[in-house]
């Protein structure tokens, strides 16, 4: 009864926000889904904790400070490995693309390195840096770099020509002309490498925490295994997506904010 | 100097009195009058490799005129637009305007509108003031200047809301911005639709007789050519072939029987070259 009688309410409160709900109908039904089999014990608590199980972890872990510790060095790790390769990234694709000479100097260097998997570095790496917080920098540093550069540089290079002679025409100076005309038609292509380097960031991590780290959401998880603690093998798998996911999103708002000119980004 | 006079007590003077009789005449427009630069090119010529595109032009332009430079595609037409604006070095010969000019008096607007797609229409017309973006009235001259186009309602919109030819429209505006003295099109209205284009003509013609410039106009319809300028030039194999005066009265009627009887004379003596070069 109290149901149907509050139906009518939640509708109207809902009603103008649809829109942005209709991504969440999957999510949340697969979650109910997976909830219900654990409960009527269609899938073992061995393979698959139940929702509410992983939750309960979440809150123990989230007690001990374990969780937080580990999300902040994991975090720490994504965000500084990625400040320094995307920031080396960019100055090589705006020196590359605004500069003949250091684009013959270093591409071909740059993209005989990009053939070789950065993961594949990892035993190196490790001889080198040991399991310390530099390898794990070191590798997202590394994979970070290639799609911000190549991006980069692909969008220096495609900026329309016609535009670039209708700025020197009207007068604009090499700072001006790059600031104006350069890199925001270069813009829409630097945030696609942005994109790509937020997931390869992620998964570079992981891979690296998992392997060789005693810290951080990978470690968490490989320790999880050896104790047989399920529950908290999902819930860091769950961390990352969310992460990744938050990620994503930022990224999406900065592009939204900044290609506000693009027909791509305008609102209907 | 002599061919100037010549050309103000003929053809342009009526046109000026004719205009001066018309009630919304303000002082900046009177102003405006004779303001245009003459233009003298002596002996010019370019060759991109072995293709010699100009080979000796020489032609002068009195301040003010209006005048449209006709020929089929590859006879050199945008190139001597080019040498004009300054966007091209010339490998031989002079352009010279009589006086020291800076960058923004002259002007060029192209097939494309070349607009910024990421500033607003306001921001693209500031673009066009060169060295006095940074002044504080700016925003004011740029607004100003969108009045004239008549697009002062879409000021805050991005470029790609507009249609092709309000686009066209904010590069105008964008280049009378900074009130040139000289003003060259490249086929600024080849790729519009037919109605717009005519639109387009008298506004441009509504904006030469307010501001006074020169106007040099490179096209490909020889109806545009004799319907906008006092003076056709032809340009056949790098020269100036064919130079006709158009002593029509402003504003001229579109399919008048002058106009139409003028343009099929002059497209006649296009056609001809054509098939003296095929026969050769």
């Amino acid at each position: 009864m109290s149901l149907i009688e509050s139906l009518p309410r939640v509708r109207a409160l809902r009603a103008p926000r649809t829109d942005g709900l209709i991504p969440w109908i999957v999510p949340v039904a697969i979650v109910l889904i997976w909830q219900i089999a654990c409960v009527t014990g269609f899938v073992s608590e061995r393979v698959l904790p139940a929702p509410t199980e992983v939750a309960k972890a979440a809150w123990r872990l989230l007690l001990s400070g374990e969780l937080e510790r580990n999300i902040w060095v994991s975090f720490w790790r994504a965000g500084v490995g990625f400040l320094i390769g995307g920031g080396i990234g960019f100055a090589f694709g705006l020196a590359n693309g605004l500069s003949e000479l250091s684009g013959k100097l270093t591409d071909t260097t740059l993209q005989m390195v990009r053939n070789v998997p950065h993961l594949a570095l990892i035993p190196l790496v490790i001889l080198w840096f040991g399991i310390d917080e530099a390898a794990k920098l070191f590798l997202v540093a590394l994979g970070v770099f290639f799609p911000i550069y190549l991006n980069t540089l692909h969008g220096i290079r495609t900026v329309d020509p016609h535009l670039v002679e209708m700025g020197r025409i009207y007068g604009m100076g090499d700072g001006e002309l790059f600031r104006r005309v350069i890199f925001p038609g270069a813009l829409p292509s630097i945030f696609v490498g942005l994109r790509f380097a937020l997931g390869i960031m992620w998964l570079t991590l992981i891979v690296a925490e998992t392997i060789a780290a005693s810290s951080g959401l990978g470690y968490m998880a490989m320790q999880a295994r050896e104790f047989m603690q399920t529950d908290v093998v999902v819930l860091s798998i769950l961390i990352y997506a969310l992460l990744g996911k938050l990620a994503d999103s930022a990224s999406r708002a900065l592009e939204r904010l900044t290609l506000a000119w693009h027909p791509a980004f305008r609102k209907a | 100097m002599q061919e100037a006079l010549r050309f103000d007590s003929s053809a342009a003077e009526p046109v000026r009195r004719d205009y001066l009789e018309q009630a919304d005449v303000t002082r900046r427009q009177v102003k405006a009058a004779g303001r245009g630069l003459a233009l003298t090119i002596r002996g010019l010529r370019k060759s991109f490799g072995d293709n010699d595109v100009l080979r000796g032009v020489d032609l002068h332009v009195p301040s003010g005129q209006f005048v449209a430079i006709v020929g089929r595609s590859g006879c050199g037409k945008s190139t001597l637009l080019r040498l004009v604006a300054g966007l091209e070095r010339p490998d031989a010969g002079t352009i010279s305007f009589g006086e020291e000019t800076r960058r923004e008096d002259i002007r060029v607007m192209f097939q494309e509108p070349r607009l910024l797609p990421w500033a607003r229409v306001l921001g693209n017309v500031e673009v066009g003031l060169g060295r006095d973006r940074v002044s504080t009235d700016a925003k004011a001259r740029a607004a100003q200047s969108l009045v004239e186009v008549g697009l002062d309602n879409k000021r805050d919109q991005w470029p790609a809301e507009l249609s092709g030819g309000q686009k066209q429209r904010v590069a105008l505006a964008r280049a009378l911005v900074s009130h040139p003295r000289v003003l060259a099109f490249d086929e600024p209205l080849g790729a519009l639709d037919a109605l717009t284009r005519i639109s387009m003509q008298q506004l441009l013609e509504r904006v030469w007789r307010d501001q006074g410039f020169t106007a040099i106009l490179v096209t490909h319809d020889v109806g545009e050519a004799v319907a906008l300028a006092d003076r056709v030039l032809l340009i056949e194999d790098g020269c100036v072939a064919q130079d006709v005066r158009v002593d029509l009265r402003r504003p001229r009627q579109r399919g008048s029987a002058d106009l139409a009887a003028l343009e099929g004379s002059i497209l006649r003596e296009l056609l001809r070259g054509g098939d003296l070069r095929s026969d050769k």
